[in-house]
């Protein structure tokens, strides 16, 4: 059924606007180019200083305070485990909006620089090879390629939910206090 | 004319919840020796409110059920019957009845009936002038004769009544019924096995093009053969007597037979007819609307038949209103149940409105005032400036406060529960006990308010239960047989204080330290001081009682209830005397939204400190400081030993270690104890809004919360309490050695 709808929209019009396309929001990051669903983008906002949040693993920049809401502010490159640089004007947040079992969560990341918008099909994308199993790569959901250039497209949800060997920690921690 | 009534039950079940209530503490009040006439009245009140809503609503379940208990109570009400114990426990089986059959509907299931129908069958027998005891296997046997009985109702056709209905035209416009009436005395009818019969008359209606859609224009003739008081018909129209005319006639009284003899031959005739006109209608004009269709059967056929028209359309309308009703619960419970978790409301007094409203004029007068102001502005002005802004700022926190009160509800909201509570448990655990509530009326935050219900519960139950000695064990010990728990709420500071207090045995020191060993909780030579002792019971898994009852001892209640009042930025303390009894004492803080705040700056972060936990701040001096353990530093004050902290080591702020003299240090206070912490500067006070951190994050260690500050920063507020229990351990250890 699935195979025949694509048929049928891969003849009429390849790559245009056939129903389960999504569309992404780019970014580059040390030379790659990394995708976020575009529904999942709330904002996009440029550097600020932020609250430093005591004790928050490295990669939280801190908080900021989004028109009356407390939203932290996560550094990605520092998340990957990539060299970070000089914050600069031009320094781009993303703003993440994604609905949880707790309600929705709103988080920033910031990135290097904001690229492109594709509209790219799942059928296209294809599974990141199972080599590395490391915490980073659960964050990434599909590879996919748009004129010869291989986009990494992210899991929100997963990259909003603060990673389980944090909570773990803090549980452990809790009961060390115990 | 349909309205959809699904819109009302979220109101219907909080003034039942509410009537309930009342009824419950009102029957709790109640002395049997002397009996307040008032307080009957209060009683019956709620429950004919509560039948009257379910009625109107359609929950026949409810309304049945409440109309015995109501029956019962008029005829206390009525000084036909004394009150006794044994009815006062019977109409709180009740109330607990309601509430659960209550619940069931708001959640859109379908209550369980199993008890309310013993109930009932109890309350009739009282009725008819039996023993509750006695009504279990009469109730069994009535049922078994039911099926008897409505064969028997023919024999008791002409005990019943014949009703003559004529309503004044804008009957409708009140909001009144007909058919709602007919159906309440069917079901009235049905209950007694009986029938009704009504019988429309159309004499008033006018030609159609002067009908309005409005007006009611039928009257009706009622046969209720039923064995029904009257008063019960008369309850039924009691709300459109005033504007209608209603005469009632026993049925005996009336001409019966004719009224057989008028209708029953008629009845195959005419309908065929009827049948074909409506027919010949539907050939004609498909499409017609039924008052159409009325219309033209009165103009083709004679008077008399077009009652059996009519009668035919009132059942199909009756039968779509009855579609109508059975579709309604039950695309409702996904609605109602969504609705029940998130739509709570609050009642609030029109006091509180009025107040807000006048705050908000005088806002509107200040901010007009500023901006004429700020049109014609010159240097000159800038003292008028100065005092405008000024009385800005009294205007905003006036009505920040007004806000506030908004949600603030007397305690005995969540106290009025105990004297239920604790009737029942004293009788279940044969104990005597007097509850004493002092400071009902002491103020708290709804949502905390909501939240201390559970741990006050937990709390109130492990007093009466361990707490409190049997009656003989109390005597022996030379004290009176009864027991007294007290129920104490008053503001402390920007706190408010719950306390439950037992005069009981006090908690039992070696059995605790025992246990905790047992439980491999502390080891076998850990030196404790007492209030280390009775901090254990709020650890996990841990209880004392021997035997689990049904009561409490599962141990899972004092760490449960700690952890709840820990969530609401709370503590919770415990003293006990042996032999004299325990005291638990609960802290709250007013709201969770808004509190007073210390700024104060380590590095290049402002944090808040919450001012009520602020004890003094000031600066260090090399004569106060004394080192222990090396790092470690601990200050006199008067005759404490406060420990001193840095901030800046507790948050991992990257900064130069700092000398402690001539340092800034501010002594907090938190579950008691005391520290002192260290500072860069102080900056001003204010009231900041509370702003969650772990709705986008998660929950930081000894940080409560976060705010806004004036230039648009994000600033944390530390938990002081949190900061308190985290080197609590250590140096806890070093105070009890210093001192």
């Amino acid at each position: 059924m699935t195979n025949a709808a694509q048929q049928t929209n891969n003849d009429v019009s390849p790559g245009s606007g056939s129903e389960d396309e999504q569309q992404y929001l780019t970014f580059i990051m040390a030379g790659e180019e990394y995708g976020v669903d575009i529904l999942a983008v709330q904002e996009i906002r440029g550097w600020e200083a932020t609250t430093v949040v005591p004790n928050a693993p490295d990669y939280i920049k801190g908080v900021i305070n989004l028109r009356g809401t407390i939203v932290p502010i996560m550094d990605l490159r520092s998340r990957f485990n990539l060299e970070r640089v000089e914050y600069s004007p031009v320094t781009v947040v993303i703003i993440l909006k994604v609905e949880t079992e707790r309600g929705e969560r709103v988080m920033g990341i910031v990135v290097d620089a904001v690229s492109d918008v594709h509209s790219i099909s799942d059928s296209d994308t294809r599974n990141s090879p199972e080599l590395i199993e490391d915490l980073n790569t659960e964050f990434i959901r599909s590879l996919v390629s748009i004129d010869d250039n291989m986009i990494i497209l992210l899991d929100v949800q997963r990259l909003l939910t603060i990673d389980k060997q944090l909570l773990n920690l803090a549980a452990d921690v809790a009961a060390d206090n115990e | 004319m349909s309205i959809d009534l699904s819109q009302f039950h979220q109101v219907f079940f909080e003034e039942s919840f509410e009537g309930l209530d009342i009824m419950e503490s009102s029957l709790l009040a109640l002395d049997l020796s002397e009996v307040d006439s008032e307080m009957i009245n209060t009683i019956f009140r709620a429950a004919h409110s509560i039948k009257g809503g379910a009625g109107t609503f359609g929950f026949m379940q409810v309304s049945s059920f409440t109309h015995v208990v109501e029956t019962l109570l008029d005829e206390i009400r009525g000084g036909e019957r004394s009150i006794e114990q044994e009815h006062v426990d019977l109409f709180l089986l009740c109330v607990d009845c309601l509430r659960g059959l209550m619940t069931d509907l708001q959640a859109g299931t379908e209550p369980d009936m199993s008890q309310a129908d013993e109930l009932k069958a109890k309350f009739e027998a009282i009725l008819a002038g039996e023993s509750p005891d006695a009504a279990n296997s009469e109730s069994i046997e009535a049922k078994a004769e039911g099926s008897e009985n409505t064969s028997a109702a023919d024999d008791t056709s002409d005990i019943g009544w014949k009703v003559e209905f004529i309503p004044c035209e804008d009957v409708l416009c009140t909001g009144n019924e007909p058919y709602r009436m007919f159906r309440e005395l069917q079901d009235l009818a049905e209950a007694e096995n009986g029938s009704v019969e009504v019988v429309p008359h159309l004499e008033r209606l006018p030609e159609f093009s002067k009908m309005h859609p409005e007006m009611c224009y039928l009257s009706w003739t009622i046969f209720v053969r039923a064995a029904i008081e009257l008063s019960d018909i008369e309850e039924i129209f009691e709300w459109v007597v005033d504007d209608c005319d209603i005469r009632y006639q026993r049925l005996a009284d009336a001409d019966l037979s004719s009224i057989e003899a008028h209708h029953s031959p008629d009845t195959e005739e005419t309908s065929d007819q009827a049948e074909a006109v409506a027919a010949d209608n539907n050939n004609e004009n498909v499409s017609v609307e039924e008052t159409s269709e009325i219309d033209v059967a009165i103009s083709e056929t004679p008077a008399e038949k077009i009652e059996q028209v009519t009668e035919k359309l009132a059942q199909a309308v009756t039968q779509q209103a009855k579609k109508e009703t059975s579709v309604a619960p039950a695309k409702a419970p996904s609605k109602t149940a969504a609705k029940a978790a998130e739509n709570t409301s609050i009642r609030v007094s029109i006091d509180k409105i009025d107040g807000l409203i006048n705050m908000v004029g005088e806002l509107v007068i200040t901010q007009s005032m500023l901006g004429q102001l700020g049109q014609e502005f010159d240097v000159s002005r800038i003292q008028r400036l100065q005092e405008g802004l000024s009385q800005l700022e009294q205007n905003t926190r006036e009505l920040q406060e007004s806000v506030m009160k908004i949600r603030m509800l007397p305690i005995s909201f969540a106290f009025s529960r105990f004297p239920r509570l604790v009737r029942d448990l004293s009788k279940q655990l044969d104990k005597e006990v007097d509850l004493v509530m002092l400071g009902e009326s002491t103020e708290l935050d709804k949502t905390v308010m909501e939240k201390i219900g559970d741990p006050l519960v937990h709390l109130v139950r492990n007093s009466l239960d361990h707490g409190l000695e049997s009656a003989e064990e109390r005597t022996a010990n030379g004290k009176s047989s009864a027991g007294t728990i007290t129920l104490n709420a008053y503001h402390h500071g920007g706190n408010i204080v719950i306390e439950v207090k037992d005069d009981g045995a006090g908690l039992n020191k070696d059995r605790i330290r025992n246990k905790a060993i047992e439980k491999g909780l502390i080891s076998d030579d850990e030196v404790l001081s007492d209030s280390q002792v009775y901090d254990l019971i709020f650890q996990p898994g841990f209880s004392t009682a021997d035997v689990v009852s049904d009561v409490s001892g599962r141990g899972v209640g004092m760490d449960v209830v700690r952890r709840n009042i820990a969530e609401l930025n709370g503590s919770i303390d415990v003293t006990s005397t042996p032999g004299k009894g325990s005291l638990f004492s609960i802290r709250l803080p007013l709201t969770l939204a808004i509190l007073d705040g210390q700024l104060v700056k380590v590095g290049e972060e402002v944090y808040i400190f919450p001012l009520v936990s602020i004890v003094e701040s000031i600066q260090l001096e090399k004569s106060m400081l004394n080192n222990i353990t090396g790092n470690q530093y601990v200050m006199q004050l008067r005759n404490d030993y406060i420990p001193i902290i840095c901030l800046q080591d507790i948050f991992n702020i990257d900064l130069e270690k700092k000398d402690l003299e001539g340092a800034m240090l501010v002594v907090v206070e938190g579950d008691n104890e005391k520290i002192g912490i260290v500072v860069d500067e102080l900056l001003g006070q204010q009231q900041v809004v509370i702003k969650s951190l772990e709705q986008n994050y998660q929950k930081v260690d000894s940080i409560s919360g976060a705010t806004i500050l004036g230039d648009g920063t994000v600033a944390l507020i530390v938990d002081i309490s949190g900061l308190n229990n985290r080197p609590l351990d250590k140096n806890s250890d070093d105070q009890t050695q210093a001192a």
